[in-house]
């Protein structure tokens, strides 16, 4: 080795970790992992300039660097605020942060709706486990909440302005990933939205990740929509040959019907490769995909709900003794009328209607 | 060996008297508890004719409720079917159309909503996960049938009847465990 490199010593929530200069505090947490590292809504590590928006990662600084030993007066954006050498950091140790937290979680939830159990994101939703963690159960807010005239945005993607935190990550997905861009914020304050300025459908190839890194249920699938729960679906990784995009996602099985695709996340829900509209739209069967085998879900995640791994079945006796399968005297898809064989959910473009289960 | 309670009572092993042999004292104990009994109360009920009352927390059949103009409350979020314990409960969601508004309350429905009576445990786990109100377990049986095909009940055999257009049958359904509910809202 030539040169040693210089680490910065940094201390956080009493375990200390060495990490390169030029790290910000929340990745130096990310390092070590677990309950340490704050929540990060509008932070995505892929995406360039993002973070510093949603205050939820904020921390205390109980000592600055060893150079300079006094504490930050305020609590600090841990996305946006790089390390120091011998810099201590409280995160969950701090009554202030959680505090604090708390607030944040507050101020998100006054103009989002309850309506979780309509939205598809409800599962994987970074702010339903930001406020089952931090939120209180009733509101303090009395006022009406902000509501939108309706945006279409094409035949891929579902807008629900209402349930947008304005964490700017699609318009850094667009910026970045794609090399146009025709949404964005517009107008301020409360009357901020997520919108195309003259309707416009979103159409780029990569346009399809603004899905994946949404925070929240603002930017949906419309291929999806309603068709399932994401916890009653089965997640699969797999591949395909693409010549646009590195062609790994996960898909989301029901049966062996394919209900939705989308990119691989890591365990801070971003994704590892975008992936192209092609493959998240289009490419709904199995034979079009190379299965790689299921995807690894935290077991504290409703997902991973009745889903069984490593499953020892016991031996079937009675076939053995009878010399024949036990004859079935009740077949439940004869009588069920819920995932009927000839309906084929996945095949429909969007949500299903009362037309679509009548035929 | 050490007892596990003190009421333990030791078991008398001495030879029976004369008198104890006869039975006669101990026969008579006998008779006098089952002269008795026909004296009291009776216990059992003429089931059709007269019913118990229910529990307050009594656990039986599943209803879906509407609101108050009669729209479906379920809004298919698959609460109660990921709740179950038994897996009973399957559903399929669909988009509320434009003219379905005073049928379904929210714009997500469940097109298809099913409980299989052959595998509910009647735990309430359902009634309790559910964030719409939707379902509740009423004060009656899950009616027995000849055959385990009628056990799968289907949205039509679950939903109470109409409050406005069938106002006498909704009351009834709705039972007086409901009642307690909205009167307590």
């Amino acid at each position: 080795m030539a040169e040693e490199k210089k680490l910065f010593k940094v201390t956080i929530d009493n375990i200390t970790i060495e990490v390169e200069p030029g790290t910000t505090i929340l990745n130096a947490a990310r390092m070590i992992g677990g309950d340490v590292a704050p929540p990060a809504m509008c932070y995505y590590s892929k995406l360039k300039g993002s973070g510093g928006k949603c205050r939820t990662c904020l921390v205390e600084v109980a000592q600055g660097s060893t150079a300079d030993p006094r504490p930050m007066p305020k609590l600090v954006a841990s996305c946006r605020t790089n390390v120091m050498d011998g810099m201590v950091v409280k995160n969950i140790t701090s009554e202030r942060v959680l505090d604090a937290r708390n607030g944040v979680v507050e101020f998100l939830l006054i103009n989002h709706p309850l309506d979780c159990p309509i939205c598809d994101q409800a599962g994987e939703c970074h702010l339903q486990d930001l406020s089952y963690e931090h939120g209180k159960a009733g509101t303090r807010y009395e006022f009406q909440r902000r509501t939108f005239e309706k945006h279409d945005l094409g035949p891929y993607i579902q807008l629900h302005m209402t349930r947008c935190i304005l964490c700017y990550r699609c318009v850094y997905v667009a910026d970045q990933v794609t090399n146009k861009r025709v949404h964005g914020v517009l107008d301020r304050g409360d009357h901020a939205e997520i919108a195309t300025y003259i309707e416009k459908a979103l159409d780029n190839d990569f346009i399809g990740n603004v899905i994946d890194v949404c925070p929240v249920g603002a930017l949906t699938d419309k291929t999806f929509r309603f068709k399932n729960r994401v916890w009653f679906l089965k997640p699969v990784d797999a591949h395909r040959d693409c010549p646009k995009c590195a062609g790994k996602v996960t898909l989301w099985y029901r049966g062996d019907e394919v209900f939705r695709v989308t990119g691989r996340k890591d365990q801070w829900g971003e994704v590892h490769d975008w992936i192209c509209n092609e493959c998240r739209f289009e490419k709904k069967k199995t034979s079009d995909w190379v299965i790689e085998g299921p995807t690894r879900v935290s077991r504290h995640s409703v997902i991973s709900a009745n889903h069984y791994v490593n499953v020892a079945k016991p031996e079937e006796k009675l076939p053995q003794i009878m010399g024949r399968p036990p004859k079935i005297t009740l077949n439940i898809h004869d009588i069920s009328d819920v995932n009927k064989p000839e309906i084929h959910l996945s095949e429909l473009p969007g949500p299903a209607h009362s037309d679509d289960f009548n035929k | 060996m050490q007892t596990l309670t003190n009421r333990a009572k030791p078991v008398d092993r001495r030879p029976m008297t004369l008198a104890e042999r006869l039975y006669v004292v101990n026969i008579f104990k006998g008779m006098m508890i089952t002269l008795r009994h026909m004296f009291k109360k009776k216990a059992t009920i003429q089931y059709p004719e007269q019913q118990r009352p229910f529990s307050p927390v009594f656990r039986g059949l599943h209803v879906l409720n509407r609101d108050e103009q009669g729209r479906e409350r379920c809004t298919a979020c698959g609460l109660c079917a990921v709740a179950c314990p038994a897996e009973a409960i399957t559903m399929e969601a669909a988009e509320r159309k434009p003219g379905e508004e005073h049928l379904y309350r929210e714009e997500k429905y469940a097109a298809k909503y099913e409980i299989n009576m052959l595998r509910c445990i009647f735990c309430g786990l359902c009634e309790e996960a559910c964030p719409k109100d939707a379902i509740y377990l009423s004060e009656t049986f899950a009616r027995s049938n000849y055959k385990r095909e009628g056990l799968i009940y289907k949205k039509q055999d679950l939903l109470i009847p109409h409050p406005i257009e069938q106002p006498e049958e909704y009351r009834k359904a709705l039972g007086n465990r409901a009642k307690q509910k909205q009167s307590a809202n």
